[in-house]
């Protein structure tokens, strides 16, 4: 008996050291990153972003210089770490990717049913993350800066924090079943707490994002529809109310914490 | 085609860095399409970089570097204006140059 405590006591320390070699192993990826930071390839996307945001396209053969985020028609810099936000003329509150949907269509005649039923990374969608990569690469630095006072903007973050903690599925998660403690992670990448405002900005302030290990880039709007695939329940319509609801969320939860944006990840 | 490379050099004390990041699948050919079929190998075979008229740099690059490769590097000389050309070719006979200013 007093052999099997010993033998239980020895595996538990086993456990306790295999876990914080985890953490070790994490912590490496942080050095990983910082060495991609110079050589980030979420920049040629930048690259490519900015290229369209000047190109007179579609069938109105039209820039996006006069597209308006929010500061102003054509103020970039700074745009993406207000939004999501609301804007009078749609009578929305819109993350980037359905503002620019809005964009592209009124100035250049681009119909935004082609990039909501198209695919990830692939025509128009595909042109909207490289002009996602430019326009929040305009914001590396900021501050996120979600204004919570706007009655529209609030309605949405409440919104978002029922679908966060809402359960579905064959598997019944939610989001909140993986991104609600601290410490957890997945396989071997860290889950942030998004319940919490350090969580919520390292979360919302590290996407879109280039993953290194399938050379794609990925807006939020891609990273989100990918955790309702993970949940095995419907996936989102691009741009719909509950993307936009939950992006919210995790800005306005993660307002003052600062947007490293492109993020690049494993 | 492939997309432009984002180069950057700088130079100090005599000696001038170059970063390159380039935009190229770098295909293995060992790898299939969701229908099964091959994907052909499309790789960087050799990049040249050249501070003005002179060959600073020669690389033979094979399927085994990642797609979007980055390259880092220094060489002796060049200062602020001088330009810095970048080249490659890849196995498909396809090309790219690019070139900037050292800052």
């Amino acid at each position: 008996m007093r052999k099997k405590l010993l033998a239980t006591v020895v595996g538990t320390a086993a456990v306790l050291a295999a876990s914080s070699m985890t953490s070790a192993q994490e912590l490496n990826f942080d050095e990983y990153r910082q060495m991609l930071r110079d050589g980030n390839p979420a920049e040629l996307f930048e690259m490519e972003g900015e290229e369209l945001w000047v190109t007179a396209r579609g069938p109105k053969n039209a820039t996006l210089e006069q597209c308006d985020l929010g500061l102003g028609p054509g103020v970039v810099e700074g745009a993406a770490a207000q939004m999501p936000r609301y804007f009078a003329d749609t009578d929305k509150v819109q993350d980037l990717e359905s503002r620019l949907m809005t964009c592209m269509e009124t100035l250049q005649g681009i119909d935004s049913k082609e990039i909501i039923d198209g695919r990830f990374r692939q025509g128009e969608r595909g042109k909207v993350a490289a002009i996602v990569a430019y326009v929040t690469g305009q914001s590396h630095g900021h501050k996120i800066n979600v204004d919570l006072s706007d009655p529209k903007v609030k309605d949405m973050y409440d919104l978002g924090e029922k679908a966060f903690f809402y359960r579905t599925g064959a598997m019944d998660f939610s989001c909140a079943s993986c991104h609600s403690q601290d410490g957890l992670r997945i396989r071997a990448t860290g889950l942030p707490n998004i319940t919490t405002p350090e969580g919520a900005a390292e979360g919302w302030g590290s996407w879109p994002a280039y993953r290194v290990s399938n050379s794609q880039f990925w807006t939020m709007q891609h990273r989100l529809w990918d955790c309702f695939r993970q949940q095995r329940t419907a996936e989102p319509i691009f741009g719909s109310d509950v993307t936009i609801a939950l992006s919210v969320y995790m800005a306005g939860k993660g307002n003052g914490g600062e947007a490293v944006w492109p993020g690049v990840k494993r | 085609m492939a997309g432009p490379m984002r180069i950057r050099a700088a130079s100090a004390d005599g000696v001038t860095e170059v970063r390159v990041l380039m935009s190229h699948p770098m295909e293995t050919g060992q790898r299939r399409d969701s229908s099964g079929e091959p994907i052909p190998a499309h790789y960087i075979t050799e990049l040249t970089a050249k501070h003005g008229d002179k060959t600073v740099l020669t690389a033979y690059m094979g399927p085994s570097v990642s797609t979007n490769p980055y390259l880092a590097f220094k060489f002796q000389g060049g200062a602020a204006g001088d330009t810095v050309q970048v080249s490659w070719v890849d196995n498909k006979g396809e090309s790219r140059t690019d070139e900037v200013q050292i800052r």
